[in-house]
């Protein structure tokens, strides 16, 4: 069923034609997904990234952690510009992201994001919140698109939610729902600004096992969480931002042993009870 | 409440859901009596009911004249007892306060025009009808053109009727309607604008909207009657109900783009990174998921600004458009029905109609709300 997609103007296999030349440049493995070269931004007067340099291969899973006000949330804002920044650049699957609005579009339909407060649209059901876009900006028929939503609704175990309104579904259900609205852009690249950040201790277990269902498939992640037993679990590499800088990036298991600068080893002191 | 002396408790047995215990009776009764201050005050209401509800009545129906011809037969010296409403008055000019001057000949126009509308508006009103998509092109597309057509002729071998003769409550429904229809469109258009991150968008908008806004419909009506031929060039006719109702249409908007604007500011900030994340641009991103959560929100200054609106049209009277109050005046004027409940008898007409479709309309707005809310329960 979700192999048929790839007739449809997403090309999912590397032999498939590609919608762009750019996007025909990149179909090998071991290459990179995310490059973020030198990134600065400031809130007026306040710089919250500094000379961020990061770079995520494809198939990677990186977690960012940090304390409050660090600059976590905005710098995975800025992959897919919903924040826009003053230097530097991002380039998203071989795709520098400009000023110009179309390419932006483009890159947003390749890159899901989930966010802490869900932001699930409430006038809509589940089924039609995960059919929007396919809809209207991949030009998907109802139909097909109706198919893909509650495949991923399956896979997200909440596939008889189809069509209750958001507000009738429990805050884990509610951000599962939005993992499957993510997903069925069938992006290249996941975001996730703190997914568990806004739900009762109960329900985050069910979100992370999502999660880690996305992983164990290869999807590129970006992670911004606090929970470090998802991080040990999925991580290829941990990121520890602070001050808007970049203070340590290492490997889970070193990072939790032996992490090298002090500011790891204070937050870690404090967040691991 | 399980652990009095104990400090460890744990559950044996089930406690079942019981119904919840019967209601309280009703205690409307006893509230308006309990206590002789509340006695007093439902007596006071009371008093004031009855005063104000049986001369209205007594007007209305029971000292009415239903039936008769000329002014003789409302006035209490030919009937011999007190003369309330005089509704032979209403009859016998029943036509030019529906039509104005329309030609009786042509009179069916009006009426299918209505029907076209009655006919198209009724199943986009219910909810459940199908085909709502459909139903709304054809009422807020095709029907405007279609009854352009049919009033004012020229075309399909209808005879031409000049906007002159218009009149009676086909004004006040032709200027309500249109400036409904193309009021809420402006003022979304204005709203976003006003919100833009294009600096001239947004300077454009915010000057369109405080002009408008700071200008009275009045002025607005003299200005575009008396005014603007004196700046155009003289073969630039424009009719005189068209330039009214344009006049109408961008001072509604003005108006609406702020109760639009409310509803746009109250959508929390997420909405719009959600529906950015998912590569929906900006004007699909307004219209599928902003748009339709924010004008949820403000139904009730929308449904308020409609109200306003339909009763505002009867300021046309100044700039001499007789809509159903002008035509009501006119009458007034004849000398056959000069009598002393004449006046009276034609307000208390007009009154019930534009208080029917005004209050019609706030009733349904409070049903889609509830309605909408119910979809949704938050």
């Amino acid at each position: 069923m979700v192999e048929s997609l790839g007739k449809n103007g997403r090309k999912r296999t590397p032999n498939g034609p590609a919608r762009s030349a750019v996007l025909d440049m990149r179909t090998t493995k071991n290459e990179v997904a995310i490059e973020i070269i030198d990134l600065n931004k400031w809130f007026g007067a306040f710089h919250v990234l500094r000379d961020i340099d990061l770079k995520v291969m494809r198939g990677e899973r990186i977690v960012v952690c940090g304390p409050s006000g660090g600059g976590k949330s905005t710098l995975l804002r800025c992959i897919n510009r919903i924040e826009d920044w003053q230097r530097g650049r991002v380039i998203v699957d071989g795709t520098e992201l400009t000023e110009d609005l179309k390419t932006i579009d483009e890159v947003r339909g390749e890159v899901g994001m989930v966010f802490q407060q869900f932001n699930l649209f409430p006038h809509l059901t589940v089924l039609e919140n995960c059919t929007l876009a396919p809809i209207w900006v991949r030009k998907m028929p109802k139909v097909e698109a109706e198919e893909i939503a509650r495949h991923y609704l399956k896979r997200v175990r909440i596939p008889e939610q189809a069509d209750k309104y958001p507000a009738q579904l429990s805050g884990g259900q509610q951000q599962r729902v939005a993992i499957a609205r993510a997903l069925c852009m069938q992006p290249k690249i996941m975001l996730f600004d703190e997914p568990t950040s806004a739900l009762d201790p109960e329900m985050v277990k069910e979100v992370l096992d999502t999660m880690v269902g996305l992983a164990l498939d290869g999807m590129t992640m970006v992670v911004v969480s606090h929970e470090m037993g998802f991080a040990r679990q999925v991580a290829n590499r941990m990121v520890l931002l602070d001050d808007g800088q970049i203070v340590e990036v290492n490997e889970p298991a070193a990072f939790f042993s032996h992490p090298q600068h002090e500011r790891t080893k204070l937050f870690l002191s404090q967040i691991i009870r | 409440m399980a652990a009095d002396a104990q400090s460890s408790y744990i559950r044996r047995a089930v406690v079942e859901p019981e119904p919840p215990p019967a209601a309280a009776p009703a205690r409307t009764r006893a509230r308006l009596f309990d206590g002789p201050f509340n006695t007093a005050l439902t007596l006071l209401s009371i008093v004031i009911v009855v005063a104000l509800a049986w001369p209205t009545v007594k007007f209305l129906f029971i000292d009415a004249v239903w039936t008769g011809s000329s002014r003789l037969d409302c006035l209490s010296e030919t009937v011999g007892r007190e003369v309330g409403a005089c509704w032979p008055f209403i009859k016998a000019k029943f036509t030019q306060f529906m039509y104005g001057f329309y030609p009786a000949s042509q009179q069916w126009r009006v009426d299918v025009t209505y029907a076209l509308g009655a006919i198209l508006l009724v199943p986009l009103l219910i909810p459940g009808v199908p085909w709502k998509g459909l139903n709304a092109i054809l009422f807020f597309g095709a029907f405007p053109l279609l009854a352009f057509f049919l009033l004012v002729g020229g075309v399909f071998g209808l005879p031409h009727v000049e906007t002159r003769v218009w009149g009676g409550l086909l004004v006040t429904l032709v200027i309500s309607f249109t400036g409904i229809i193309f009021s809420l469109p402006l003022g979304i258009l204005l709203a976003l604008g006003r919100r833009s991150h294009l600096p001239i968008v947004r300077t454009a908008s915010v000057i369109f909207i405080e002009f408008w806004r700071g200008v009275p419909l009045i002025t607005v009506l003299f200005f575009a009657t008396y005014m603007l031929p004196l700046f155009l060039p003289e073969d630039w006719r424009i009719d005189a109900l068209a330039r009214v109702l344009i006049g109408v249409v961008l001072f509604a908007g003005a108006y609406m783009a702020e109760v639009v604007r409310g509803g746009l500011q109250a959508i929390p900030r997420g909405q719009f990174e959600g529906a950015m994340a998912l590569g929906l641009g900006y004007w699909r991103m307004m219209g599928l998921v902003i748009l339709p959560q924010a004008l949820r929100l403000v139904i009730p200054g929308i449904v308020n600004s409609f109200i306003a609106l339909f009763k505002d049209t009867t300021l046309v009277l100044i700039v001499a458009i007789f809509d159903l109050l002008g035509q009501l005046r006119a009458a007034f004027a004849d000398p056959t029905w000069a009598t002393p409940v004449t006046l009276f008898t034609g307000f208390a007409f007009a009154g019930m109609i534009y208080f029917v479709v005004s209050f019609g309309m706030s009733r349904y707005a409070l049903f889609m709300e509830r309605r909408l809310s119910i979809e949704r329960s938050h």
